[in-house]
């Protein structure tokens, strides 16, 4: 297997566009530690983003003002404490803000300062935040097998909140997408039939409301691959992805048109290349603190097997699938 | 061999169509649009349908198949094994409904 090749072989050539979106984590610290989660997050996990580091950031959107979208992600990155400044001053900078919530975390404490996280989605409103939830599926079962046990009833009373103060509601403008990922290793299912499934169950059997659903395909690499290789089906998961090679979805893949921020300010072509501390490359500047968009849009995007997992199927990113 | 039946044997299965491809291509074309498309049924329901197959045929390659497949399309293990209780009443019913047969010849035999 080798991504690159298969790239070759059809005469792909995945060059950065324009970067449209900054996606920061800002920290690994999270009050779930789900079976599948690429960053390994988790209630022990100590590595946060600073408030300097979320300066910077901010003095990357004034100058920059092609980077229209800022995509903050963790661990539950509401338990940063310089969270809700980000928020802030990036809507003051007039850019469109998507939070990548676990909804469980408003109803539970932080897991480390105690304090009540109850506030989130007052706050979320006010400042007209994209909220991104995870829900893997539509039942208590298959929900909990991946996120933990109890999670999905927690899921289910987060979103009631969310849909009681108009996130989800069609014309109140506040936004609420879920994210759908398999429980296990197997690809997804096709995204417009699983969402109008989700629509359908959620609302008959809670009375629930999203706008969109983003199907996004589990990656091989860390606690996933660690699941994979336990139960010995690391290469039949691989297999699958790389019979499932979409190169219309190689061509939409979001790290042409992203960069990743690491919570130390490290710069990379995505997220999942941040789990693998695989920097931008080639001599790159590849931190926030001597961030240069010109010379990122030259970089030559780091890819590795686990690319396969964006180009499977109907595709896989951050916005879920690519190929509509 | 160790076994008649090995899971990556159903890799193979395109190898068939090595020989006499006209068939197989015809095969296959038929194969995919019957149960992999979208149409009066959806890709989840015809998924169910080939699950529940395969357990009456009971082929281990369909039932690895078709439980990929069931996932695959957003199915639960709860609508799967609802599935596999209609393929086994199925097959019981019918066994059951044979004994009319049985009931038929006991009344000519007897008096």
């Amino acid at each position: 297997m080798e991504f690159e090749k298969t790239l070759a072989d059809r005469n792909l050539q995945l060059t950065p566009l324009q970067v449209e979106t900054l996606q920061v984590n800002v920290g690994k610290l999270c009050n779930q530690a789900c079976k599948h989660c690429h960053v390994d997050a988790g209630p022990k996990r100590t590595e946060m983003m600073t408030r300097q580091a979320v300066e910077r950031c901010l003095e990357i959107f004034a100058a920059h003002p092609q980077i229209k979208n800022l995509d903050i992600t963790g661990g539950a990155p509401e338990l940063n404490d310089h969270f809700d400044f980000f928020v802030v001053e990036a809507k003051k900078l007039g850019r469109h803000v998507l939070v990548r919530h676990n909804l469980t975390v408003t109803l539970d404490p932080h897991p480390v300062s105690g304090r009540s996280m109850r506030y989130l989605p007052d706050f979320f409103k006010e400042h007209m935040v994209e909220v991104i939830s995870s829900l893997p599926y539509f039942q208590e079962q298959e929900t909990d097998a991946q996120r933990g046990h109890g999670v999905f009833e927690k899921s289910i009373a987060a979103l009631r909140r969310l849909n009681e103060i108009g996130y989800g509601m069609e014309g109140s403008g506040l936004v609420l997408n879920l994210v759908y990922n398999p429980v296990g290793a197997y690809l997804p299912p096709e995204q417009p039939a699983i969402e109008a499934q989700f629509k359908d169950e959620l609302a008959k059997r809670h009375g629930l409301v999203f706008n969109g659903l983003y199907v996004i395909t589990n990656m091989p690499i860390n606690r996933f691959k660690h699941f994979l290789e336990r139960a010995e089906i690391y290469d039949d998961y691989m297999a699958k992805l790389v019979n499932a090679f979409n190169p219309v979805a190689a061509e939409r893949v979001m790290c042409r048109s992203l960069i990743s921020v690491g919570y130390d300010g490290t710069l990379y072509d995505c997220d999942f290349n941040q789990m693998l501390e695989w920097r931008v490359n080639h001599g790159m500047p590849n931190t926030i603190w001597d961030f240069d968009l010109e010379k990122l849009r030259s970089r030559k995007i780091v890819f590795g097997d686990h690319c396969y997992g964006c180009t499977a199927g109907a595709g896989s990113s951050c916005g879920g699938a690519v190929v509509k | 061999m160790s076994s008649y039946y090995e899971s990556k044997d159903l890799a193979k299965f395109s190898d068939i169509g090595k020989n006499r491809k006209p068939l197989w291509d015809k095969f296959l074309s038929w194969y995919t649009e019957a149960t992999a498309t979208e149409g009066a049924l959806t890709k989840r329901e015809k998924s169910l349908i080939g699950l529940a197959v395969a357990h009456t045929v009971q082929c281990p390659y369909c039932i690895d198949a078709y439980t990929n497949q069931c996932l695959e399309t957003g199915a639960n293990l709860d609508q799967m094994t609802e599935a596999l209780h209609v393929t086994a009443a199925v097959r019981g019913g019918a066994s059951l409904a044979h004994g009319v047969q049985c009931r038929n010849i006991v009344e000519k035999l007897t008096m």
